[in-house]
């Protein structure tokens, strides 16, 4: 299995693949991925540029662990088929797929992917797929897709064009997103998947930046897609457990480890009730702790 | 390649380069200007040359204009201008013709 698939995703930053001043050094604001983008933002006449700006980064600039992902352009467009190869000549570690609509799209894509792969003599498996849903199609399909192709990671939001879909518009109190944001996490954690949610894009609503990044955590996505390095920090802190929350995770796990080779089902951890549900929780947090490199126990 | 026209990719903007592909009859003929000729202008020559031999271009007038670019970037450039002036512009790559990544551009 590639160790990839449930990797850290707290900030997923878009860098437009045309321009060589996004594209050469975004490891320094240190977001978990970078999202190359040849889809809206390379201007139609740019295509072709973008792809062999992208070709060079990838194969070219140190990104020192920073995920690599690129989001290609549509299906219902002329150009994602060199997209892919591109992709795969290059060795990226994902393809975002753009304005997904069903299980049959990312089916498509993984097709191409595996000519390619042939073609450039690439192992398959060690590229990944996304799929970002973007149309009240793509949201309502969203656990077919999510269940599509075992290389598929996770699910992200677009929230643009998906209002534009619903007819409506962005109005800043997430009230448009409410029933995607529920469908999605939920399609996604039947299936396994990660989820990830849309881009926020008035910088200077910090506040409410960080409110709406608190309130996608708290429905238990994973990640949120970023456009400005600005908004990695903020996102990180809201996605890396707190002491206090390592601290309680860690003596649940160890409380229910050893009650449990006593026999003993329910018991108290700091006065509360604590049973086996709470352990995968606990487990996660963690886990989540270590892949953000503030895990300093022995667990 | 045969640069069969004149063609143009890059822009002037900070780390970026614009790169000017002409048909010509006598070997290469390459100008550079760049802020930074004095410290890197030999590279950015190699770099140039080594791209346009590897795309097999014989003859042509080239034109770069450097804003800072990596290495990456001129290379980007210089293919991009080069398959744009000979007959590969984004309409014929999505009617199917491939584009030599790992081959001719590397």
């Amino acid at each position: 299995m590639n160790p990839n698939l449930t990797r850290l995703r707290r900030s997923m930053m878009f860098l437009n693949a045309q321009k060589p001043s996004l594209i050469k050094d975004p490891y320094i604001y240190k977001p978990d991925s970078i999202m190359l983008d040849l889809e809206d933002a390379v201007a139609e006449n740019q295509k072709d540029a973008a792809r062999y700006s992208l070709y060079h980064a990838l194969k070219e600039i140190d990104y020192r662990g920073v995920e690599r992902v690129v989001r290609i352009n549509g299906l219902e467009t002329a150009h994602w088929k060199e997209d892919v190869r591109v992709c795969v000549a290059g060795r990226c570690d994902s393809i975002r797929i753009s304005k997904t609509e069903s299980a049959a799209d990312v089916i498509a894509v993984e097709e191409e992917m595996k000519k390619a792969e042939e073609e450039f003599g690439v192992e398959h498996g060690s590229i990944l797929l996304m799929a970002a849903l973007e149309s009240c199609k793509g949201i309502m399909n969203a656990y077919e897709i999510c269940m599509a192709s075992p290389l598929l990671f996770g699910v992200a939001l677009s929230g643009g064009d998906y209002t534009k879909d619903l007819q409506t518009s962005i109005t800043g109190t997430g009230v448009e997103f409410a029933w995607a944001r529920g469908m999605m996490i939920n399609a996604a954690r039947a299936a396994g998947k990660q989820c990830f949610d849309t881009v926020f894009t008035n910088l200077d609503d910090m506040d409410g930046f960080i409110k709406e990044t608190q309130m996608i955590k708290n429905m238990g996505f994973d990640g949120k897609s970023i456009v400005n390095p600005r908004q990695i920090e903020p996102t990180h802190k809201i996605f890396t457990p707190s002491e206090k929350e390592i601290i309680k995770a860690e003596k649940i796990v160890k409380e229910v480890d050893e009650k449990k080779a006593m026999g003993i089902g329910v018991f108290t951890v700091d006065g509360k009730m604590i049973d086996i549900a709470f352990y995968p929780g606990a487990k996660r947090t963690i886990e989540l702790a270590k892949a953000a490199g503030v895990y300093e126990g022995d667990l | 390649m045969e640069v069969k026209g004149t063609a143009m990719a890059g822009t002037l903007e900070s780390s970026d380069a614009q790169v000017t592909v002409e048909p010509g009859t006598s070997g290469i003929e390459l100008s550079i200007e760049s802020s930074v000729i004095n410290q890197y202008g030999r590279k950015i020559r190699a770099t140039v040359l080594e791209t346009l031999e590897r795309l097999d271009v014989k003859n042509a007038k080239v034109t770069v204009v450097d804003k800072g670019a990596l290495d990456c970037t001129l290379k980007a450039r210089v293919e991009g201008a080069v398959f744009r002036a000979s007959g590969y512009t984004e309409d014929d790559i999505c009617a199917g013709k491939k584009l030599p990544w790992g081959g001719a551009i590397q």
